[in-house]
C-alpha cells in the first residue's frame, strides 16, 4: 500500500487506476484508514460503511481486470453531503426527522458519479437541512475545522469541507443555497465551486430552497474541482429548471494563465466589516493575477447590500414549503399519540431543531395573506435587481473577484446565540446565489495565526471555466492551495 | 346541525340566488402529470406510487406535456384566452393524503381565461362565463375504516396523488339547482367530446363545489356566500344548491344572517354540513413554484391543438339540425355522446328518413338503452339494420306497429330485418282479396255496429278498423283496409 495515496490528486488516483499502477481497493483503504483516525475527532461523516466503500472498489477492480472502459474517476472516492440521496444509505440531511431514513433512488449526481466509476465514500456532516454557517447546527455533532479543531469548518457543507482538507477523502460533494459550498471551503482552505444555478441537477438533493440549491464540487485543486464538477454537470430530464447549455470544462483550458482577462473588484461592497487580513490578502492576489497579465477594473453591485434582507425571505419561504413533508405520515420520524395535529406537532417539534424552525417561522410569516406584497414579492424584486447588477458587471468583467466570508474561521459557539452574526458570515457569497451565476471559492492565503483565507470569483452564467482557470492560475503563484493542516500531516 | 328553516311562502320569488361553480375533472392521461405512474382507477392503494408523487425528500416534477394539450384542447373549446405563459403555484396545507404538504397549482397566472358555456333556460340559451381553468395535481384519498368503538383509523391511498386535473371556475352566473345541473350536464358533454376526461361522477372523476348566495331581486351587490363541497352526483348539485338557496333565504326571513363557511353536503341526510367557518379559513400561503419553470407555450403550437379539436357539441347540434332537418330538441337528444350523434347520422342515410330515424332513436332504441344501462356502443342492433328498418317504415312496406314487433325480435336476433319479416310471418296483408275477405267477415260478425255505420253513424267506421287491424295482427296494409272495409260495409247494404 503506498502512504502517499492521500497527497496524490484525485486526477493522478484515477489515471493510476486506469493504467493499473494503483488498484482501486488499495485507494480505498489508504482512505479509510486516514479517516479512521481523524473523522471522529473532526466530526466529519454521519455514515461511512467500509465493507460497501471496499466492495465499490472491489467492483472497479474487477472491471479493469475484464478490460471494461473505466470512467474519469474511476476508484477515486468522493465523499457525499448528508442530503443527496443514495439509494440504501442512511440520508439524514444532518436532521433527526429523518434519522432511520433511506432513500428507494439514488440522486442524479450519484448515478452519474457511478457511471464515472467514483467510489461513494460515506455521508458528510452537515447543517441540518443545510441550514448554517457554521456545522453547529448538525443534531448529531458539529464538525471541527482541521487547521484548528476548536474553530468552525463552515457551513453548512462542514464535513464535507472538512473532510477534503483533512486529506481523508480527495473529492467531495456539496450543496450551496447561500454559501453553503464556498464559505466552508475558504474556512477549510480547499476549492469549492457552487456551479450555475441549473448546471447540475437537482434530482435527490433534498431541497432546502428550490430557487438557490445547487450542489457543487469541494477539492484540493482547481483540476480536480473541474474533474469533478465535469462528472455531474449536465441536463437531466428530472429535473426542470435544469440548463440545456450547461457544459462541462476542458482541463487543458485551465492551464491558459490569466492574459487579458479582465477581473472586477467590487470595491464599494467590500466596505466595512471585512477582516483587515482578508482585505490585505485579497489586494495581493489581485496584484499577483495583475502580474500574470489579468487587468482589473472596479464594479459596482449597487443591489448586493440587500442582499441578506432578501436571501433570509426567499430562502426561508420556499423552506418552510419544502420542509412541509415531514409530517409523520409516509417516513422519518413519527411522534405523539391520539390526533392528527398532535402527531404533526410532536413529530416536528421533536425532529426540527431551533435553526430549522426559525426559517420555517420566518417563511411562513412572508408568505402570509398580508404579507406576502411587502416580503416576499419584493424581495423577489430586488432579486431581479440584484441578477441586473451582475449582468452589467460581466459587460465590463470577465470575472468578479471578492471576499468568501468577512473573516476567518470563528470559535465553535462563538456565533450560535447570535443568529444575524450568523447569517451576516454569509454577506458575501449570497449575491451569486441570488443571480444565480457560478461562484468559486479558492485557497488564496492565510491569516498570521495561520488560518486559511478563501477568495471568491463570480463569472458569467455557464462560465464555470473561466473561475476554474484564474484558480488555477493563482495556485501555480502561490503556495496556498499547497499546504495541509497540521492534524493532516500528523495521521500521516 | 340544525335543519335548514324553511323559506316563508312567498319570499323566495323576493329573491334572486347566485351560484357559481368549481368544477375539477380529472384528466384521462395515461401518466400522472408530474411523473410517469398510472392514473388507472381501482388499482389496489399505494401501487401506483413513485418517489416524485410519495413527496419523498429531494424529487423534482417534470410536468406531463399532455396534460398540458388536454387542459388547453378544453379551453380552445369554451373559447378561453390561453396563456402564452402560466405560472405553476404552491398552495400549502397539511392533510396526510397531500404527500408534499403543498398542492402544485396555478394562482395568479392560470393557464386559461375567460371563455363561456351555454346552458338551457327556459325555452331559450344563457351564456354562463368563466373566469379560468387551470392545471393543477390531485390528492390522494383519506379512507376511514371502521375500528372498535374509540378508535380512529385513518389509511392513505397516494394512487390519486399527481393524477392531473383541471379546475374550471364559473362566474357567479348560474341562477338555480337547475341551471347548475344543466352547465354542469354540457361541461361534462364537451369534456367526454373532447375525449379528456371520462366525466365519472361517482369515481371522483368530475367534482364540484358549488359557491351560493342569494341577494333581494334587483340588487347589483352580492350577499354573503357559502361554500358547499362534495357535490358527487349531478342529482347532488341540484339538491343541494336548492337546500342552500332555501336555507338562506330562510334566515333571512327570519332576521338572521348568512355566515361565509365552507359546507360539506351530506348526502344521505340532504343537509349542507358546516366544515369550516371563514376565520378557520386556510392561508395556502400561494408563491410561485420554484421546482417548475414558468409555462410557456408557443402560438403555433396552440394552433395546432385548435386544429385538432373534434366537432363540439353546439356544432353538432346546428349541423344536426341543417343537414338534417330535424327539430332542435331531437338533435339535443341525439348529440348525448358523439357515438349516438353518429349512429343518428348513420341510422338516417341508410334508411333516407331522418326525422323518423330520430323518432326511432329516441323512443325505441333509448327506451332499451335506458331500461339496460346500455352505451350506444354496445346497444345490440347496429345503425345499419336498424337504417334498414326504419327504410322499410317510411317506404310504407311495413307499418310502424309492424316494425316494432321486428325491432323487438332485432334486439335478439342478428338477422336483417326484412328476413326477421319474413321469418316471423310478418308481411303485411296488402292484396285487396284478401283484404276484402277478412273485411267480409269482420262485417258479418257484427251486424248491429254495420247497421248503425249505415245508418249514418260514420264513428262506427273506426271500431271496424280496429277488429280487423286485431284480427290481421297487425298486418293489414291500412289505406286498403279501410277501402276494403267501406267496400264490405256498402256491398251489404
Amino acid at each position: 500500500m503506498s502512504a502517499s495515496v492521500h497527497k496524490e490528486t484525485a486526477e493522478d488516483l484515477a489515471r493510476s487506476v486506469r493504467d493499473g499502477s494503483r488498484s482501486a481497493s488499495e485507494i480505498a483503504r489508504a482512505f479509510l484508514e486516514r479517516t479512521g483516525r481523524t473523522s471522529d475527532r473532526l466530526g466529519t461523516y454521519l455514515h461511512l460503511d467500509p465493507e460497501s466503500i471496499l466492495a465499490a472498489a472491489t467492483a472497479v477492480d474487477d472491471r479493469r481486470k475484464s478490460g471494461e472502459p473505466l470512467g474519469p474517476l474511476a476508484g477515486v472516492p468522493v465523499a457525499i453531503k448528508d442530503n443527496i440521496c443514495i439509494r440504501g444509505v442512511p440520508t439524514t440531511c444532518g436532521s433527526r426527522i429523518l434519522e432511520a431514513y433511506r432513500p428507494p433512488y439514488d440522486a442524479h449526481v450519484i448515478t452519474r458519479l457511478r457511471q464515472a466509476g467514483a467510489i461513494l465514500f460515506g455521508k458528510t456532516n452537515c447543517d441540518e437541512f443545510a441550514m448554517g454557517s457554521s456545522n453547529e447546527n448538525s443534531a448529531y455533532k458539529p464538525v471541527r475545522n482541521p487547521w484548528d479543531p476548536e474553530r468552525v469548518p463552515g457551513g453548512s457543507s462542514g464535513g464535507s469541507a472538512a473532510t477534503v482538507a483533512a486529506r481523508e477523502a480527495p473529492l467531495a460533494l456539496g450543496s450551496d443555497t447561500g454559501g453553503s459550498v464556498r464559505q466552508p471551503a475558504a474556512f477549510c482552505g480547499v476549492v469549492g465551486l457552487k456551479p450555475t444555478y441549473g448546471s447540475v441537477s437537482r434530482y435527490g438533493l433534498v431541497a432546502f430552497a428550490s430557487s438557490l440549491d445547487q450542489i457543487g464540487p469541494l477539492a484540493r485543486s482547481a483540476r480536480d474541482a473541474a474533474l469533478l464538477f465535469d462528472s455531474i454537470v449536465g441536463r437531466d430530464p428530472r429535473d426542470m429548471t435544469s440548463r440545456p447549455e450547461a457544459k462541462g470544462v476542458d482541463l487543458e483550458e485551465l492551464e491558459r494563465g490569466v492574459k487579458g482577462i479582465r477581473i472586477g473588484i467590487p470595491g464599494q461592497f467590500l466596505g466595512e466589516g471585512l477582516d483587515p487580513e482578508i482585505r490585505a490578502c485579497l489586494d495581493q492576489v489581485r496584484d499577483g493575477l495583475a502580474r500574470e497579465g489579468a487587468t482589473e477594473l472596479d464594479v459596482a453591485l449597487p443591489h448586493a447590500r440587500y442582499a441578506i434582507a432578501t436571501y433570509y425571505l426567499i430562502a426561508p419561504a420556499e423552506a418552510s414549503s419544502n420542509l412541509a413533508r415531514y409530517d409523520g405520515v409516509r417516513y422519518g420520524l413519527r411522534a405523539g399519540n391520539g390526533d392528527l395535529r398532535g402527531m404533526y406537532e410532536t413529530t416536528r417539534g421533536l425532529g426540527f431543531g431551533r435553526e430549522v424552525k426559525r426559517r420555517i417561522l420566518l417563511g411562513t410569516y412572508a408568505l402570509s395573506a398580508g404579507y406576502y406584497d411587502a416580503y416576499y414579492l419584493r424581495a423577489q424584486k430586488v432579486r431581479t435587481l440584484i441578477r441586473r447588477d451582475f449582468t452589467e458587471a460581466f459587460g465590463k468583467a470577465d470575472v468578479l473577484l471578492l471576499p468568501v466570508t468577512p473573516t476567518p474561521p470563528f470559535r465553535l459557539g462563538e456565533k450560535t446565540e447570535d443568529p444575524l452574526a450568523m447569517y451576516l458570515n454569509d454577506i458575501y457569497s449570497i449575491p451569486a446565489s441570488l443571480a444565480g451565476v457560478p461562484a468559486l471559492s479558492f485557497p488564496a492565503g492565510f491569516t498570521k495565526s495561520g488560518l486559511p483565507i478563501g477568495l471568491q470569483l463570480v463569472g458569467k452564467p455557464v462560465d464555470e471555466t473561466t473561475l476554474l482557470r484564474v484558480a488555477r492560475a493563482w495556485e501555480k503563484a502561490s503556495d496556498a492551495a499547497r499546504r495541509a493542516p497540521a492534524l493532516a500531516e500528523a495521521a500521516a | 346541525m340544525s335543519t335548514a328553516p324553511k323559506a316563508i311562502a312567498g319570499a323566495r320569488e323576493r329573491y334572486e340566488p347566485v351560484i357559481g361553480l368549481e368544477v375539477h375533472a380529472q384528466l384521462k392521461t395515461a401518466s400522472k402529470i408530474f411523473c410517469c405512474c398510472s392514473t388507472r382507477f381501482g388499482a389496489p392503494p399505494n401501487t401506483q406510487v413513485c418517489p416524485v408523487c410519495l413527496g419523498l425528500p429531494g424529487v423534482l416534477p417534470v410536468l406531463n406535456e399532455r396534460a398540458v394539450r388536454d387542459a388547453v384542447m378544453v379551453g380552445l373549446a369554451v373559447g378561453s384566452k390561453i396563456a402564452l405563459r402560466s405560472v405553476f403555484a404552491r398552495k400549502n396545507y397539511f392533510y396526510p393524503d397531500l404527500p408534499k404538504g403543498y398542492q402544485i397549482s396555478q394562482y395568479d397566472r392560470p393557464l386559461c381565461e375567460g371563455g363561456s358555456i351555454d346552458i338551457r333556460s327556459g325555452e331559450g340559451w344563457k351564456r354562463i362565463g368563466l373566469v379560468r381553468i387551470h392545471l393543477e395535481e390531485d390528492a390522494g384519498k383519506s379512507l376511514h375504516p371502521e375500528g372498535r368503538a374509540g378508535i380512529h383509523t385513518t389509511r392513505v391511498d397516494l394512487n390519486r396523488a399527481g393524477v392531473p386535473l383541471i379546475e374550471i371556475v364559473s362566474e357567479p352566473d348560474i341562477r338555480s339547482g337547475e341551471e347548475a345541473t344543466d352547465y354542469m350536464a354540457r361541461l361534462r358533454q364537451i369534456l367526454v367530446y373532447l375525449d379528456v376526461c371520462d366525466g365519472n361522477m361517482e369515481e371522483g372523476s368530475l367534482r364540484c363545489d358549488a359557491n351560493v348566495s342569494v341577494r333581494p331581486k334587483g340588487s347589483t351587490s352580492f350577499g354573503t356566500k357559502t361554500e358547499i363541497k362534495n357535490l358527487n352526483s349531478f342529482r347532488f348539485v341540484d339538491r343541494a344548491i336548492a337546500y342552500e338557496i332555501e336555507r338562506q333565504i330562510g334566515l333571512i326571513e327570519s332576521g338572521g344572517r348568512v355566515v361565509q363557511e365552507t359546507l360539506l353536503w351530506n348526502s344521505e341526510q340532504g343537509v349542507a354540513e358546516s366544515m369550516r367557518s371563514k376565520e378557520e379559513a386556510h392561508d395556502y400561503r400561494y408563491f410561485p413554484e420554484p421546482d417548475l419553470l414558468p409555462l410557456d407555450l408557443d402560438p403555433a403550437w396552440i394552433e395546432s391543438v385548435r386544429a385538432s379539436l373534434p366537432e363540439l357539441p353546439h356544432a353538432l347540434r346546428e349541423r344536426l339540425v341543417r343537414e338534417h332537418g330535424i327539430p332542435e330538441y331531437d338533435a339535443e337528444v341525439l348529440i348525448e355522446t358523439r357515438s349516438l350523434a353518429s349512429y343518428y347520422e348513420d341510422v338516417a342515410a341508410r334508411s333516407g328518413q331522418p326525422k323518423l330515424a330520430s323518432n326511432w332513436i329516441m323512443t325505441e332504441v333509448n327506451a332499451i338503452r335506458n331500461r339496460d344501462g346500455l352505451s350506444i356502443e354496445r346497444f345490440p342492433i347496429q345503425a345499419d339494420r336498424l337504417g334498414a328498418l326504419v327504410g322499410m317504415i317510411g317506404a310504407g312496406s311495413i307499418s310502424g306497429k309492424i316494425g316494432k314487433q321486428v325491432f323487438e325480435h332485432m334486439l335478439t336476433d342478428p338477422a336483417a330485418p326484412d328476413e326477421i319479416v319474413k321469418r316471423h310471418g310478418l308481411l303485411p296483408i296488402d292484396d285487396e282479396a284478401s283484404l276484402l275477405e277478412l273485411a267480409d267477415e269482420i262485417v258479418a260478425a257484427n251486424p248491429g255496429p254495420a247497421a248503425e255505420f249505415r245508418a249514418g253513424k260514420e264513428k262506427t267506421f273506426g271500431f271496424f278498423v280496429g277488429q280487423a287491424m286485431k284480427r290481421s295482427g297487425g298486418r293489414a296494409h291500412p289505406e286498403k283496409l279501410q277501402a276494403a272495409l267501406r267496400a264490405a260495409l256498402a256491398k251489404q247494404a
